[in-house]
């Protein structure tokens, strides 16, 4: 009858293993192997690298629009590297540092970023779904790739990435009720980088964080130091268990920062500081693991060199590779591919009509 | 008199009635401190302050539904949409509500509302960011959708769609932001909606066309005066729905021909109705085929193959010679 509070299980972590200044929480420091740490170092790495190689093409205009990842390959790597190749990752559209860890090569994110749809083409392999620009809409989908692998009675789990924006659509809430309510081996990755577009945190929600958003639907939650991959990899790994494990869904909101511009068509100087910006600059995600494996001796000196040269190395033979089959890409004929199982006849028919069109030169002249 | 772009344009619109009126405010993904991502509310939040230009959360539906309620209110809400291919997202809430609450209390809550939308291809931009879906909109009973081609009647439109009393659905199309400049009078010039404009005389054909797709129908009219020595006549139809099928039904009894050019994908598109419209009203005075120069029935390409799905000149010239040749 009185009023009294309601015994909710409200608690929600907030999990950071090795900080800014380099100081590291043995208690806590995962147990991961040196082959397995070189290899996350290197996937940040060339995220980093072709990141700004990117940013170069796009200036240069040899590619379109695209959206920067630098300073989220931590909380991406750190969570992307607990899929198995059965498993199911489900991007939104600024995951390329976990793209090319799931295996999408460089030249198909070039292609597809220079307007070609073939670069899609690229994608095959593992489980994965293309990129989803509709803010927020993927995620119900990985719901639904979760219930299926849970009606066919594998162990596969899912993995969706969506922003901090994401989480004022509908389509996110859906997501996460469903999810729930159907205990749908699925890990929600929020990467928290702070901003959409000009749009700061504090006008997207007034919760105190977005992981207690897990709590009203019912699952698990758990803030992570999105810059700190030790302690992305071990809040990820515990998510991953437990869908695995059938025992349902997970929210991980991993904070970071969105250290660039929105796309190379925004311009951030309008409606952020540059001293807001250098704060998280300091503490990027990639000198820190770096020298984390430095003091570990897991990587020395002339190696990380070596990986540097490596890496830019791929990356340039990657553009290369993407330039030279891109110029016998682009086949006007091609955008009817791929609409339906069997081209119906009307659509042929158009398809014939542009055909003849392009034969005959297009010529305005009579 | 200032000549100036489209986005100037719509900016002077939007300020010059937020100025006489209170009632309307401004809302939207990065329409405040960011002047929206085209920068057609530029200055505008500096101006008249966070409560008339809002930030909002990420949410289209929640934008449109919130529209509503401020409309219902008596507020005159203007919401943007960042791009049309994500006003799918608040379709429910202008199809079961915003087209209907007027009629589903039997007039007691008009939606007098302005949904604007960036919409249409030649940007270079990625997937979703190309698409003119107006047929939509046009579809939909309770609506009005609105398309201008430049900016001086971009201006008046607005004024107009502002001061509407019903939910006007204000399609931009992103092509003609800053395409040119045109002379944009400083005192107030509104544009009737429903009204579509004869914006060059001829009698050798009829050229209907709205949007981006006006300027190469215009330049088509020249190649067809100076190559085939035909006068064309123009129509801007600058209101989608409610169609006003009179300006075009006169104009194919005088001259017996027809092509209606769009960027949307061919098949229900605006052109379908059009020609319907031109079938019912102008059969006996045709000579020759009906001519429809669409997008053809895919989603807009990429930007590498974008020039051969968006009409242009050549087809739009190839399109008229054919209904010449009857
Ligand atoms: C439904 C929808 N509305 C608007 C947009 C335009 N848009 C693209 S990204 C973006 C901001 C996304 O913010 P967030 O979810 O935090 O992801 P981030 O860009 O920071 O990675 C917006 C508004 C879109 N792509 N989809
Ligand atoms: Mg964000």
């Amino acid at each position: 009858m009185p009023r009294t509070p309601l015994a909710l299980a409200t608690s929600i972590d907030s999990l950071s293993i090795l900080d800014e200044t380099g100081q590291l929480d043995a208690g806590l420091e995962p147990d991961i192997s040196g082959e397995m740490l070189l290899k996350l170092y290197r996937a940040m790495l060339l995220g980093r690298r072709f990141d700004e190689r990117l940013l170069d093409l796009q200036r240069q205009g040899r590619i379109g629009t695209f959206p920067p990842v630098k300073g989220q390959e931590a909380a991406q790597i750190g969570a992307v590297s607990h899929l198995r190749s059965d498993d199911w990752f489900v991007p939104s559209f600024r995951e390329t540092a976990a793209e090319l860890w799931r295996g999408r090569s460089l030249e198909s994110v070039i292609i597809c970023n220079n307007g070609f749809s073939e670069g899609a083409r690229g994608l095959q392999g593992h489980n994965d779904l293309p990129v989803s620009v509709p803010v927020g809409s993927q995620v119900l989908h990985a719901v639904g790739l979760g219930w299926a692998a849970s009606y066919r009675k594998t162990d596969e789990i899912v993995m969706t990435f969506f922003g901090d924006g994401a989480t004022s659509e509908g389509d996110f809430h859906e997501g996460m009720n469903f999810g729930a309510v159907f205990q749908a081996p699925v890990v929600f990755v929020c990467q928290n980088n702070q901003w959409a577009i000009s749009t700061p945190l504090f006008r997207q929600t007034r919760s105190a964080t977005l992981a207690q958003k897990a709590v009203a639907y019912g699952m698990p939650g758990i803030r992570v130091d999105g810059n700190d991959i030790l302690a992305v990899w071990s809040a990820a790994k515990e998510a991953a268990d437990r869908a695995r494990a059938g025992d349902g869904p997970t929210f991980i909101e991993c904070l970071t920062y969105r250290v660039m511009m929105h796309t190379t068509a925004d311009d951030p100087k309008r409606y952020r500081t540059d001293a807001e910006v250098e704060v998280w600059r300091q503490r990027d995600p990639l000198p820190r693991f770096q020298r984390y494996l430095l003091g570990k001796g897991v990587l020395s000196g002339a190696e990380q060199k070596e990986l540097e040269e490596e890496v830019l190395q791929q990356i340039q033979a990657a553009v290369e590779n993407a330039e030279k089959q891109m110029q016998s890409m682009g086949d006007p004929l091609e955008m009817f591919d791929h609409f339906y199982a069997e081209l119906p006849p009307s659509l042929a028919a158009q398809k014939e009509e542009l055909a003849r069109e392009l034969a005959s030169g297009g010529e305005v002249r009579s | 008199m200032t000549k100036m772009t489209m986005v100037q344009a719509l900016n002077l619109a939007l300020r010059q009635e937020m100025e006489k009126d209170d009632s309307i405010v401004l809302l939207g993904e990065d329409v405040g401190r960011d002047g929206g991502v085209f920068r057609v509310t530029e200055g505008l939040a500096d101006q008249f302050g966070e409560q008339r230009v809002v930030d909002t959360p990420l949410a289209e539906s929640g934008i449109v539904g919130m529209s509503i309620g401020m409309a219902a209110y008596g507020l005159k809400p203007v919401c943007e949409i960042q791009f049309s291919g994500f006003s799918y997202h608040n379709f429910h809430q202008i199809e079961n509500h915003a087209a209907r609450l007027r009629w589903r209390s039997q007039g007691r809550y008009p939606v007098s509302m302005v949904l604007r939308a960036p919409y249409g291809g030649g940007v270079r931009a990625l997937e979703h960011h190309s698409e003119s879906r107006e047929a939509y909109w046009a579809h939909t009973p309770g609506l009005k959708m609105v398309i201008p081609s430049g900016p001086r009647n971009a201006r008046a439109l607005m004024v107009s769609a502002i001061r509407d009393p019903d939910p006007v659905i204000f399609y931009e199309a992103k092509a003609l932001y800053r395409a040119f400049r045109e002379e944009v009078p400083d005192e107030e010039e509104t544009l009737p909606i429903g009204r579509p404009q004869v914006v060059r005389e001829g009698g050798g054909l009829t050229m209907i066309a709205y949007g981006a797709m006006l300027r190469p129908t215009l330049e088509a009219a020249d190649v067809l005066r100076e190559q085939d020595g035909v006068e064309a006549e123009v129509i801007d139809l600058l209101t989608l729905s409610p169609l006003d099928e009179g300006p075009l039904v006169q104009s194919v009894q005088k001259t017996g021909r027809a092509v209606i050019v769009h960027e949307a994908p061919r098949s229900f598109g605006p052109g379908a109705e059009i020609v319907s419209r031109i079938m019912e009203k102008a059969f006996y005075f045709l000579q020759a085929p009906l001519e429809r120069v669409a997008g053809f029935d895919v989603v807009i390409p990429l930007f590498a193959r974008e020039k051969s799905y968006l009409p242009g000149l050549e087809r739009i010239v190839a399109a008229a010679r054919r209904t010449l040749k009857n």
